[in-house]
């Protein structure tokens, strides 16, 4: 019995030790503020209590669809041509961005397009024949998806690059589990607000469409100028840069819809200055890939203009003077800081669809801090009303349940600490608290049971032994029913709530551990050391 | 050992101690006025902690000996139930006319923008009505937020409602923050915490909390089925039912908000309510088959006043815990704090005036058909 009793003791202590160094790691030095330094290191605090933001975002796949089978519609059109095959490609219905209708066909040619595109496109879209001569090709359901989860991705990593610029440390991106396509975001320690609207909602994108016809005065002659009215494939745009001298006045420009390069083709961007001119650019690199359809496109189209589009508005109308790989510039009257921020954008990677803000959180430091403070106030009293009482009520034992509740509070700190992926959150924090108190339910559970076996005249070690036995179903029962409850927190809860559970559960269970497992040690360990006659103080 | 039993344990079990010690020692027999069979038999011992530690004096002890029909108490149980039930759904039905929801929803729920505020000096509140009506924003609502530690008194909560189209969202926000800064400039301010929920997130919160609470409760049915009788589990549900009605009523009648920490509030104390339901089944079943002769409601009684002294002790115990977090815990608790500590004593009191005399309900309704009369002890007997 004894050995057994050092073994038990032995593992106690173990247990212990492991849970301090979960809490403090090893401390730089012992002072209170060394120690709660330490403890700040290793034990994570979640957003309410560090401070910082959190977003929830939703990405517009809608628009990175829309721009695939704008790409797909007009290689189509070159596929046609190539063939020598008359028809006319395009997207009926804004609504249904997945629909591709090729019409106009020539007499009898239906079948030759047909397997024209059969041939090039039968991996990715449904090619089925439609009223009045005309086909009609349909993303497939499973490529639509697969593109829009590859959009998500590359928002993912597209807003990571912008924070990591920021320097925030320790930010969360990821996908969102509760809807479609959105993107949780977690910054801590951001402490102004305007820092996270200028990244994230920044959405630039890039591009470089050829240049139809323009400059119009409006959009009214801009459709005349096209014949009446607009093309299906092509569309009006506004420009915003600078006029330059000797252009005819105008703001409008007719570009092709499909862009020659976008978005992520561009690898890199510099603030740089104009050898010619001493103005600032910004030299842009594309990569391998779009360098070759670039140099495609502007062999071809030589002497003709191609817009450099941002966020929907021509920055600059540039002639192509010569073929160009993969080197450009973007030449304005760019204020240093203007040129330092597009740079920095386009360098870390223009988004493939905007993004909609859903949900947005931030809760100041000050605010963060105090909350730590009331939280912490709040546990300590409870603590200590719970363990004076428990000296009072149950005196000798009372001891016995302080030490396993002090015990329980280290081990649920400490795995906290262990577990990288537990924050601790205000809520979390109430958590701790309601531990407390239910957590000395088990002991008392216990204790009420001993001093009736012991009014039963049993002896202290048969009384010890009935009262652990006979409670040891009831705290089974009542320990997982809350931490089911707390389960399922968990799994519908986030953030904050998500740390009330955490708490609780492992609180919870740890109370399993001191409660029965410690308290019943310490019993032993008492009884044993009682003389003939006396009793456990309880 | 059995002959080493000292003199004050042998006489506990009288039902009118007498080894108390003699120093200052009162014993206080009350009776209940108007129950003439109710005798609650409390002894109070008081006397130095120390001589009690030292001396392995009588120990402090409330209801010792308990000897209360609490099923006789059942029809006042159900007044006091119905009268705090229906005055709160009374309550949220008057919200669900006003403003079209059963409790004050917070904007975890309703969605829109919140942002607090705290300022240099005690903030105006109507100056600051005038600065946001003047900046063209409709239907702000101010609040200044209180607090114990007086750290937050010039702290304002500006609550903004839903707005429809989510790219318009944060646009409030900072219509706020330039509202303040043209309208009120002479109290500088810092923004201190911002929420802003879309529609498309309140509904799926809305969603998760719902599938959180109907999940909860069937997975607390299923596991008291298995681990009991269909009708303990539906004894306990009920129960819980009955608690979770009660502090939401509280929230309606104290027009406070329910947001997602409110949320996970009931749902704990959910939990907290079937743990102490649990308590006093396990005490039914073991008497149960202890004696297979006395009637169910001579067990039900004995098994809640056995477990009495437990239940007030732990109950107290986590009550004074949780108040102590409504009190030091903070603005952002406060609705947390509150349902816990509501739900903790109606959690408490629910376990002995709903559960227990469901089950003898049930029993003497099955006898009344029929059926066989004894309620089964649970499928696994533990001697």
């Amino acid at each position: 019995m004894n050995k057994n009793l050092k073994n038990k003791i032995i593992l106690i202590v173990a247990v212990l030790l492991v849970c301090i160094y979960g809490i403090i790691g090893i401390p730089s030095g012992f002072s209170g503020k060394a120690l709660t330094a330490a403890m700040g290191k290793r034990i994570h605090l979640g957003l309410d209590l560090q401070g910082g933001a959190h977003l929830i975002l939703q990405v517009v796949v809608v628009e990175a669809v829309n721009a695939e089978t704008d790409d797909t519609v007009a290689n189509i059109k070159k596929d046609l041509a190539s063939a020598s095959l008359t028809a006319v490609a395009d997207k009926p219905d804004p609504a249904k961005p997945t629909v591709i209708r090729v019409g106009g066909i020539g007499a009898g040619k239906i079948s030759d397009v047909t397997s024209l595109l059969d041939s090039k496109y039968s991996n990715e879209y449904d090619v089925s024949t439609a009223a009045d001569n005309t086909l009609q090709m349909t993303m497939k359901p499973s490529v639509e998806k697969a593109l829009e989860q590859k959009t998500v991705q590359q928002a993912i990593s597209a807003i990571r690059d912008r924070v990591d610029a920021l320097g925030v440390s320790e930010p969360q991106i990821q996908e969102y589990g509760l809807g479609d396509n959105q993107i949780l975001v977690d910054l801590p320690g951001v402490e102004n607000e305007q820092q996270i609207e200028s990244i994230i909602q920044g959405t630039n994108r890039l591009e470089i469409h050829p240049v139809v016809g323009g400059p119009y005065a409006s959009e009214q002659e801009a459709a005349t100028g096209q014949g009446g009215s607009i093309p299906v494939d092509d569309e009006v745009k506004s420009f915003s840069g600078v006029v330059e001298a000797g252009t005819p006045a105008g703001s409008f420009y007719v570009l092709e819809r499909a862009p020659v390069v976008a978005g992520n083709d561009f690898r890199s961007a510099d603030p740089g200055t104009n050898p010619n001119t001493g103005q600032r650019e910004v030299d842009f690199t594309l990569t391998n890939e779009a360098g070759d359809k670039f140099y495609d496109y502007t062999s071809k189209n030589v002497g003709k203009s191609m817009a450099v589009v941002m966020n929907d508005h021509i920055r600059e109308v540039a002639n192509i003077q010569s073929a160009i790989r993969d080197r450009g510039e973007i030449t304005g009257a760019f204020s240093p800081d203007e040129v330092a921020a597009l740079s920095k954008l386009l360098r870390t990677g223009a988004l493939p669809a905007s993004l909609k803000q859903l949900e947005k959180r931030f809760v100041g430091a000050s605010l963060g801090a105090d909350s730590i403070r009331q939280g912490v106030t709040a546990a300590i009293v409870g603590v200590l009303v719970v363990m004076v009482f428990m000296l009072i009520y149950y005196r000798g034992s009372g001891v016995n349940a302080d030490i396993a509740l002090v015990f329980n509070l280290v081990i649920l700190l400490g795995v906290l600490g262990f577990w990288e992926g537990a924050t601790l959150t205000l809520p979390g924090i109430a958590g701790v608290i309601l531990t407390i108190g239910m957590g000395v339910d088990s002991n008392v559970l216990i204790f009420e049971r001993i001093r009736e076996e012991m009014r039963s005249g049993k002896s202290p070690s048969a009384a010890v032994e009935q009262g652990f036995a006979h409670a040891w179903t009831t705290i089974f029962d009542t320990h997982v029913t809350t931490i089911v409850s707390a389960a399922i927190l968990f799994i519908f809860g986030s953030g904050p709530v998500r740390g009330f559970a955490t708490t609780l559960t492992i609180g919870l269970a740890a109370n399993l551990f001191t409660a029965v497992f410690v308290s019943r040690v310490i019993f032993d360990w008492h009884v044993n050391h009682l003389k003939t006659g006396e009793l456990v103080s309880i | 050992m059995a002959s080493a039993m000292p003199q004050d344990l042998k006489s506990s079990r009288a039902l009118a101690p007498a080894g108390c010690f003699q120093e200052s020692c009162q014993r206080v027999q009350s009776s209940v006025v108007g129950f003439g069979w109710v005798r609650i038999n409390i002894v109070y011992c008081w006397g130095s902690l120390s001589s009690s530690y030292r001396k392995g004096r009588e120990p402090v002890e409330f209801f010792r000996s308990v000897n209360v029909d609490w099923l006789r108490l059942k029809w006042y149980f159900l007044g006091f139930s119905l009268i705090f039930s229906i005055s709160g759904l009374v309550s949220m039905a008057v919200h669900m006319h006003t403003i079209g929801s059963p409790v004050p929803l917070g904007v975890d729920f309703q969605g829109g923008t919140q942002v607090q505020v705290r300022f240099a000096q005690t903030p105006d509140i109507n100056k600051i009505r005038t600065a946001t009506a003047a900046a063209g924003i409709k239907d702000a609502k101010i609040q200044a937020i209180h607090d114990v530690d007086q750290s937050s008194g010039n702290d304002v909560l500006i609550a903004l409602p839903e707005q429809q189209d989510e790219s318009a969202l944060d646009a409030g926000r900072a219509q706020i923050v330039s509202a303040l800064n043209s309208g009120y400039s002479e109290n500088p301010f810092t923004v201190r915490n911002v929420q802003v929920v879309g529609p498309t997130v309140g509904h799926q919160l809305e969603k998760q909390a719902l599938l959180a609470t109907l999940y909860s409760l069937l997975g607390m049915l299923i596991y008291l089925w298995f681990r009991f009788q269909l009708i303990y589990g539906v004894a306990a549900v009920v129960a819980c039912f009955h608690d979770t009605l009660i502090t939401v009523g509280a929230f309606a009648l104290t027009g406070q908000e329910v947001s997602l920490t409110v949320i996970a509030a009931i749902l704990t104390l959910v939990g907290y309510s079937m743990n102490d339901t649990i308590v006093v089944f396990d005490r039914i079943r073991e008497n149960l088959l202890l004696s297979r002769r006395e009637s169910l409601p001579d067990v039900v009684n004995r098994s809640i006043n056995q477990t009495l002294s437990r239940t007030v002790l732990t109950s107290g115990l986590t009550f004074l815990t949780v108040l102590s977090l409504y009190i030091f815990g903070g603005e952002v608790l406060r609705g947390f704090s509150f349902a816990l500590v509501v739900g903790i004593i109606i959690g408490t009191y629910s376990s002995i005036a709903v559960a227990a005399p469901m089950l003898v309900a049930w029993q003497e309704w099955r006898g009344k058909s029929g059926k066989a009369t004894v309620l089964p002890a649970a499928k696994r007997a533990r001697s």
